[in-house]
């Protein structure tokens, strides 16, 4: 699916990188622990969060996440804008909370990846 | 690509907002110079594991990153606390982290261990009063 189907899946409206709409995403993960996201998370995924700090779109920077969903109404201030433009990351804000926003993806078949041994 | 190219960051303690400034630009170069996307991958998430480690744990150092062409040394060297059982520190889910830097995403005790899966050679060396300093290669192919 594309990050234009995420945007679609979850009501969300862009706040930044909407020209990168066509980009297909292959699976996401939803968190507010970074460590969790950095130690989990594969690659191309969008990522959930209800976290909203500068270090969010750091960590997307390393992992390769191609957009980052803001849950629970959560808005990125201009310093996170600004970053997340620069390393072409799409950000998203929804009203949806963190359970609502993963189970409206999982619906439309994105998966997060297989089970953690 | 045969000489060394080698890469020098200081790191802030306590600068949070910053924090990843280094491995930002680590990755940023590491693609201009065509390296393989995986080992990009693998060296962007170990050293922002440990950059991330500087800012909330330690009292402030430098990071060294050394270019060859086999392999991709990184060497972060911080000026204390220290670690006293560098053992303990490197279970998964052991962690001194505050409440604070939890509600800030970091603080699972998570961050030694995935420096471990993500590098080919982790070697940490910790002074308590002196200050720790934590060397990762990652080898390229
Ligand atoms: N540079 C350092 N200086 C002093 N203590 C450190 C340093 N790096 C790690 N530690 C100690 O080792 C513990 C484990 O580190 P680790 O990175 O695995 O987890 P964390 O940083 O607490 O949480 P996470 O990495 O999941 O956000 C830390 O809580 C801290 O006590
Ligand atoms: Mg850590």
């Amino acid at each position: 699916m594309t990050i234009k189907d995420v945007k679609d899946a979850l009501g969300a409206r862009y706040v930044c990188g909407e020209e990168l709409q066509d980009t297909e995403v292959h699976a996401a993960c939803g968190s507010d622990m970074m460590s969790d996201v950095l130690a989990f998370m594969k690659d191309r995924s969008v990522l959930l969060t209800g976290l909203c700090n500068p270090q969010v779109i750091r960590t997307a920077e390393m992992m390769d996440i191609v957009c980052i969903v803001f849950v629970r109404g959560k808005k990125p201030d201009d310093t996170m804008i600004e970053m997340a433009r620069e390393r072409d990351i799409v950000l998203l804000c929804s009203g949806h909370r963190m359970f609502s926003a993963c189970g409206l993806l999982y619906e439309k078949g994105l998966r997060g990846g297989s089970p953690y041994r | 690509m045969n000489e060394k190219i080698i890469l020098n960051y200081n790191v802030d303690s306590d600068d949070f907002t910053r924090a990843g400034e280094a491995s930002g630009n680590v990755k940023r170069n590491l693609k201009l110079m065509g390296v393989d996307p995986d080992i990009v991958r693998r060296v962007a998430i170990s050293l922002y594991e440990g950059e991330i480690n500087m800012v909330i744990h330690s009292n402030g150092g430098a990071i060294e990153v050394i270019i060859s062409p086999t392999e991709i040394e990184m060497i972060l060297k911080d000026e204390g606390p220290g670690i006293e059982d560098t053992e303990l520190a490197m279970q998964a889910g052991y962690s001194t982290a505050p409440d604070n830097i939890r509600s800030l995403g970091f603080g699972a005790g998570m961050g030694l261990p995935n420096m471990k899966k993500n590098s080919d050679e982790l070697k940490i060396e910790s002074k308590v009063g002196v200050g720790t300093t934590v060397t990762m290669k990652v080898f390229i192919s």
